[in-house]
């Protein structure tokens, strides 16, 4: 298992994110977890099915298992960091169990807790994510090992194949951009990027 | 009708599919009425403030869900109340059975029981405590809409008073049933 999570190249979460989101073509919701994983989803282009999350580290794959569970035909993809995801793994467990086929997690690991100051994670040491997702039960669980590798994985659709975790080991850059701080602003247009939105009348 | 074939009709009327939780004694039977229907869909958390984040995405994407969880399990959520539920305005509603009071055998319990109602009023977070059969339903459902009306949490606290409170308790402390 570890040679595995050793053998693969470090990569750049901004430049995938990007690739990630310019081959999106179903209107997939993507729910960007706390800090620089949801500065690098705004900064790849807004779209009105991206779910920005300000605070509440590591419930960015909760949020999507409940877009997953109550739109079963939409893909859902969860983009999380390292040190998010080992706040709360406990979810990969009741995703495992509750098997949404739509639903896509995608963990960028530099093993650091990058934006408070480059702490190390456990992720650094003795923890792999990918064994933790498949000894939780997503047995659809892997390392990308380059470039090419990330793009063959996510050249599906994702409502579809699921549950499924990519672990991608990425380098210790910040994000590029910087997600507009207003929540309610962020859940009203997420709402209507999936249908659920009222209008009321006040779109322009 | 028991209170919590009462509650679960609430529930229902006001279109709450998802039921997300993290077991307790006194919720068993309303866990078990969800899995009994299959009107709902139930989630079996590891945590709370999971089940709030499951919930909350739930919401968003158009279907509602009940988050069900013991005291202890509020004390877990204040960070998924403050920084996702409150500031995304994402109506919420939480189901949450009263330990800690009222015949109470473990000290854990009794402390942590303490922080949910000075928390709940810190947050501003609507609450209500269902002590009886006959007030349950109006108080429920009404707390219910206007949730989602004003787009807020609300918790409903299910006091041992409607709900017998919890078995173990009763067998260690060999408690009277409640008048």
């Amino acid at each position: 298992m570890n040679n595995e999570r050793n053998a693969v190249k470090t990569l750049n979460r901004t430049a995938l994110t990007d690739r990630l989101v310019r081959g999106l073509k179903r209107d997939e919701a993507v729910i960007g977890g706390i800090g620089n994983t949801n500065f690098d989803l705004f900064a790849a282009g807004h779209r009105p099915q991206n779910f920005y999350m300000l605070g509440s580290m590591g419930l960015a794959c909760p949020i999507a298992l409940g877009v997953a569970l109550a739109q079963p035909e939409r893909g859902v993809i969860a983009l999380e960091g390292d040190g998010s995801i080992l706040m709360g793994l406990g979810c990969l467990a009741t995703i495992a169990n509750l098997k949404p086929r739509n639903l896509t997690m995608i963990i960028w690991d530099n093993g650091i807790y990058q934006i408070t100051g480059k702490q190390r994670a456990a992720t650094a040491g003795a923890s792999d994510i990918v064994a933790i997702a498949r000894g939780a039960g997503i047995a659809n669980s892997a390392w990308v090992r380059d470039e090419q590798h990330f793009d063959e994985l996510i050249d599906r659709r994702f409502d579809d194949g699921g549950p499924a975790l990519l672990a991608v080991k990425i380098d210790d850059q910040p994000g590029k951009g910087q997600t507009p701080r207003d929540p309610a602003l962020i859940r009203s247009r997420f709402m209507k990027g999936l249908g659920t939105g009222r209008s009321a009348g006040l779109e322009i | 009708m028991h209170w919590s074939d009462s509650l679960l009709a609430i529930l229902k009327d006001n279109d709450i599919r998802l039921t997300a939780y993290v077991p307790d004694n006194v919720l068993t039977p309303l866990i078990a009425g969800v899995y009994a229907d299959n009107y709902f869909l139930p989630v079996a958390a590891t945590r709370e403030d999971e089940a709030i984040g499951t919930a909350a995405g739930a919401y968003m994407a158009g279907m509602r869900g009940a988050v069900m969880m013991q005291t202890s399990g509020f004390a877990l959520i204040a960070n998924a109340l403050a920084s996702l539920v409150l500031p995304y305005q994402i109506a919420t509603v939480m189901v949450i059975s009263e330990r800690g009071t009222m015949g109470e055998f473990n000290i854990g319990q009794s402390l942590v029981a303490r922080t949910m109602r000075p928390v709940l009023e810190t947050l501003g977070i609507a609450h209500h405590t269902l002590t009886d059969e006959a007030n349950m339903p109006f108080i429920a459902d009404s707390a219910i809409k206007q949730a989602y009306a004003t787009q807020a949490p609300v918790a409903l606290i299910l006091s041992p008073l409607l709900t017998g409170g919890n078995p173990a308790a009763k067998a260690k402390l060999k408690l009277p049933k409640p008048s």
